[in-house]
């Protein structure tokens, strides 16, 4: 293998890791750093399972390489929690019951934060369109609307105390 | 011990109540386990050669090559699978299924797999392999190979369920026929008949976990295997069947399961993994992709019927008929009976016939998704249904109350009813405040009616309590969207604790007795029944102990309130026992207190859904967008509503997408064009409205708690009640299923002349 040598950051913490040129983001993230929630539904980019941020910017993990993460910042949900502290779209996706089989989860959840960061007060309609690169079979999607309208609510009257 | 199964209209204090499912923090940090997520150490990684053909001869597989490249450490072909089978033809086929046997039969097929020491080089040596295929005439269209002179997909099958027995070969693998009365002279009396011709295209259960699995086998015939599946159990089975081992030495576990509606009920490349961990001597991780995943794994019939139904001027039902053509791809299936069993199971019919033909094509086997059949045969009655009303210048809604099935209906499929809620859901729909919505330009309304049997099955629980008196209850079924939150309720509601002390764990193969899959809705149905069971035999050894602490007869002793209390005066002194008490004192008093059932939980009730819809169909693109959406079933009683209420609004996504959108698109060459979730499009967050949701609790008499099943019957209805809207929307009646863009421009088109 012509690996090559990459450090980035992965949830604040610095990481190095060789991998051959080829390698997606996903795979390094799965099966190099152990960071297996980070999901694969499709290895297309079609449905959002493996959703990540690298510097903020929500991308699909599938179509990354690992060795674009040299000297970036990469956050999945691993790092959504602080300390031990669930984010509160991770509180509300549990009290909504916004997950069924909840494999599709890390990435909406991922999904949803970057969302929210971007738009503190989204729409029903901003929501939807917000999370549309994410699929999920089991819901129908409304409870994890309305697991994103609460959590989004929360994180603003946070905001203002 | 046994216990009375029947409904006793008993009071709840937890059962019923919206508490937060024990897995959440697992699943929300990503820490759950699901069939790709685990590792072992020196482990290969297996990838599968599939079938660029619709039918072929496999003339010759040369892995020389392949095994040649350093890094590759087995590689199986069909050669590699000798006959276990001992002549049972369904095991054959789902082995033949696996690996193919000397001839491909659908594009995706599988004819050969390699385990090597990392995907990269596995990926390589499946190039190295040279697969010599004499190409052989497909059908992939199901009227189409019906018809005369249709390549034949086996030579062995001949078509069951019809006299004289067939002597010659045909596609049509079964006829089954379901019904009663006289038809004829039922359609002889009725005022007005309508009849209709429908189509529906191939879905795929469309989970967003592809199948995946890490297999070890051993020269000496034991194995593990994890996998992400319906049936642990069922596929220990299989497996053991497959490749000749002892059941008790394969123990099956099952991961987190990432979606499976039906499609993880059955093994696609277990088998093949644990072969090549056999040959290899190590263990053996093989992941599908989603190109395999939509190839070779999966959906259900595409389908052809011909629906009938007669009736008088007053508005009641004379006879009824249904053919229904549904493919089942290379291998035969059950899934034309299920269409014609379902197919007016909601309505109270004197006459009544339908005939299923299950039909062999060119495409993969078919698999059980979410309501077997039954959202087919629904859109073409309940279609026919919304034109007969017209005719009969009467409201869909009252028609259908009109013709309703009540307790006592013989079902046009056998049995006679219980206690139904088809009935109610109907009123419920038409007393629904969306009726009152007003409708703008290009928007119309539809509704339709859904059945669906349910299941019970095999069931084994176990229930341990710890030394502090919290609770270990242990499944043998999947939890697929919440169970686990439910069946902690069930225990914490027998013993009188808090739902926080139970703990629920899915065990393996080896920690309990057989469990069948969980399929037909069981889940919290049967896992349930044998909990409530297991927690009262828990009780009866709580009491022993509380007797034998009072030293006074256990006759004495009553559990109330998740206490042992002492009846009687006489006993007025001895205050009560609580479980934690009794507990605490366990190691002294005999020692672990467990309780233990095993049941075959028969009497699932049966389930009724009404759906209610509002569509806009923009006459220029023929794209149709969902504005309201309601649905409306009999949930027996809801455990937990929010998971029930999850699995009403998860059918009816599916069965939109299914109904606008979703199909199997195949080429003259007989090969799946859209493999992929690009242009395979299921329903994404902004096609869809918010779904409203009403649970109806009709009690199901044969549960304690009068539980049915809730997960399947959500997707039974929406793809006749989306057709009856956009009928209703464009002024032209749709029969062919989905009704995407350009079929319903099609359709637009065509009636404008």
């Amino acid at each position: 293998m012509n690996g090559v040598t990459v450090s980035t950051t992965v949830n604040g913490d610095a990481v190095q890791f060789v991998c051959p040129p080829s390698e997606s983001l996903l795979d390094v993230l799965r099966n190099r750093l152990n960071l297996t929630g980070v999901k694969e539904g499709c290895g297309t980019g079609d449905c959002g399972a493996c959703s990540i941020t690298l510097d903020g910017r929500l991308v699909c993990a599938c179509l990354v390489l690992g060795a674009e993460a040299e000297g970036r910042e990469v956050g999945t949900v691993e790092g959504m929690s602080e300390n031990g502290e669930l984010h509160p779209l991770q509180v509300q996706f549990i009290e909504n019951a916004a997950l069924q089989c909840g494999i599709c989860t890390p990435g909406f959840l991922v999904a949803a934060k970057a969302l929210l960061e971007r738009n503190p007060n989204p729409t029903e309609e901003e929501i939807r369109y917000g999370l549309a690169g994410n699929l999920c079979r089991c819901t129908g999607y409304d409870k994890i609307v309305r697991a994103v309208q609460a959590a989004a609510k929360i994180m603003r009257k946070g905001r203002k105390s | 011990m046994p216990y009375e199964t029947a409904y006793t209209n008993q009071g709840f204090n937890l059962v019923g109540s919206r508490v937060n499912r024990p897995d959440g923090i697992d699943k929300v940090t990503g820490r759950a386990k699901y069939g790709a997520d685990v590792n072992a150490a020196g482990q290969l990684v297996a990838k599968v050669l599939r079938s660029p053909h619709a039918h072929a001869l496999i003339k010759k597989i040369d892995t020389s090559k392949a095994a040649k490249l350093p890094g590759v450490k087995a590689i199986v072909t069909g050669d590699d699978f000798p006959d276990h089978t001992g002549g049972n033809r369904s095991m054959m086929d789902i082995l033949e299924n696996c690996m193919a046997r000397g001839r491909a039969l659908y594009d995706g097929h599988a004819v050969a797999a390699v385990a090597a020491i990392d995907g990269e080089t596995a990926d390589k040596a499946l190039k190295l392999i040279k697969v010599t295929y004499k190409k052989l005439p497909h059908v992939t269209d199901v009227d189409a190979a019906m018809a005369e002179g249709a390549p034949i997909i086996h030579d062995w099958v001949r078509t069951a369920g019809v006299q004289p027995a067939p002597t010659t070969a045909s596609n049509v693998a079964q006829r089954s026929e379901f019904g009663h009365g006289d038809v004829e002279a039922g359609f002889a009396q009725a005022d007005i008949v309508v009849e209709k011709t429908f189509k529906t295209e191939q879905t795929h259960q469309g989970y967003i976990e592809p199948h995946a699995c890490l297999a070890q086998l051993g020269p000496d015939g034991s194995g593990e295997l994890w996998v992400t599946t319906q049936g642990h159990f069922t596929f220990r089975n299989v497996c053991s069947t497959l490749l000749g081992l002892d059941v008790a030495k394969l123990k099956v576990t099952s991961s987190e399961i990432g979606g499976g509606f039906g499609g993880k009920t059955h093994v696609w490349t277990e088998p093949v993994a644990l072969q090549l961990s056999r040959k290899a001597n190590r263990p053996v991780k093989l992941v599908m992709t989603r190109d395999e995943v939509f190839r070779a794994s999966g959906p259900t019939s595409s389908t052809s019927i011909d629906v009938k139904i007669g009736a008088k001027k007053n508005g009641r039902i004379t006879a009824a008929t249904a053919e229904l053509r549904y493919q089942s791809g290379a291998f035969p299936g059950m899934w034309a009976m299920f269409g014609a069993m379902t197919s007016f199971a909601c309505y109270d019919l004197k006459n009544v016939k339908s005939v299923g033909y299950d039909v062999l094509v060119n495409r993969p086997k078919v698999a059980a998704y979410r309501a077997p059949s039954a959202p087919m045969a629904a859109f073409g009655v309940e279609s026919v249904m919304d034109m007969l009303a017209a005719e009969l210048g009467m409201d869909a809604v009252e028609f259908r109350i009109k013709n309703a099935a009540k307790k006592g209906t013989k079902a046009s499929y056998g049995p006679i009813y219980g206690p139904i809620g088809i009935g109610p859901t109907l009123q419920a729909v038409k007393d629904h405040p969306h009726m009152k919505r007003r409708l703008g330009k290009n928007q119309g309304r539809g509704m339709a009616c859904g059945f669906w049997f349910n299941f019970g099955g095999q069931t084994c629980t176990d229930l341990n309590i710890g030394v502090d008196g919290s609770v270990n209850l242990t499944v043998g079924t999947v939890d697929v969207g919440g169970s686990r939150a439910s069946l902690a309720l069930i225990a914490a509601e027998e013993l009188g604790i808090d739902y926080d002390q139970v703990r629920v764990t899915i065990g393996d193969t080896n920690s309990l007795g057989h469990n069948d899959t969980t399929e037909g809705s069981r889940g919290t149905f049967s896992s349930g029944m044998a909990t409530i069971f297991a927690a009262r035999n828990a009780i009866e050894v709580l009491k022993q102990r509380a007797a034998a602490t009072w030293d006074i007869p256990v006759d004495q002793v009553v559990w109330e309130a998740g206490e042992a209390r002492a009846k009687g005066k006489q006993n007025s002194n001895l205050p009560p026992l609580t479980l934690k008490e009794i507990a605490a004192k366990s190691p002294r008093t005999g020692g672990p207190i467990a309780g233990h059932n095993e049941v075959v939980a028969d009497g699932a009730g049966v389930s009724f859904a009404s759906h209610l819809v509002d569509v806009e169909v923009d006459p220029e693109t023929g794209s149709t967008r969902v504005l309201r959406y309601t649905v409306i079933q009999d949930a027996g009683k809801a455990i937990h509503p929010d998971y029930v209420e999850g699995q009403f609004q998860g059918g009816a996504a599916q069965g939109i997408g299914w109904a606008l959108n979703e199909e199997y698109i195949y080429g003259d060459d007989g090969c799946l064009q859209n493999p992929g979730f690009l242009d395979y499009r299921i329903p994404v967050c902004s096609d869809l409205p918010f779904i409203d949701t009403q649970i109806l609790e009709i009690p199901n008499p044969n549960h304690p708690y009068g539980v049915r099943g809730v997960g399947e019957t959500s997707i039974v209805p929406p793809l006749a009640a989306i057709g009856n809207a956009v009928s209703n929307a464009v002024g032209v009646r749709m029969n062919h299923v989905p009704m995407s863009p350009p079929r319903i421009l099609k359709a637009i088109e065509d009636a404008a002349g």
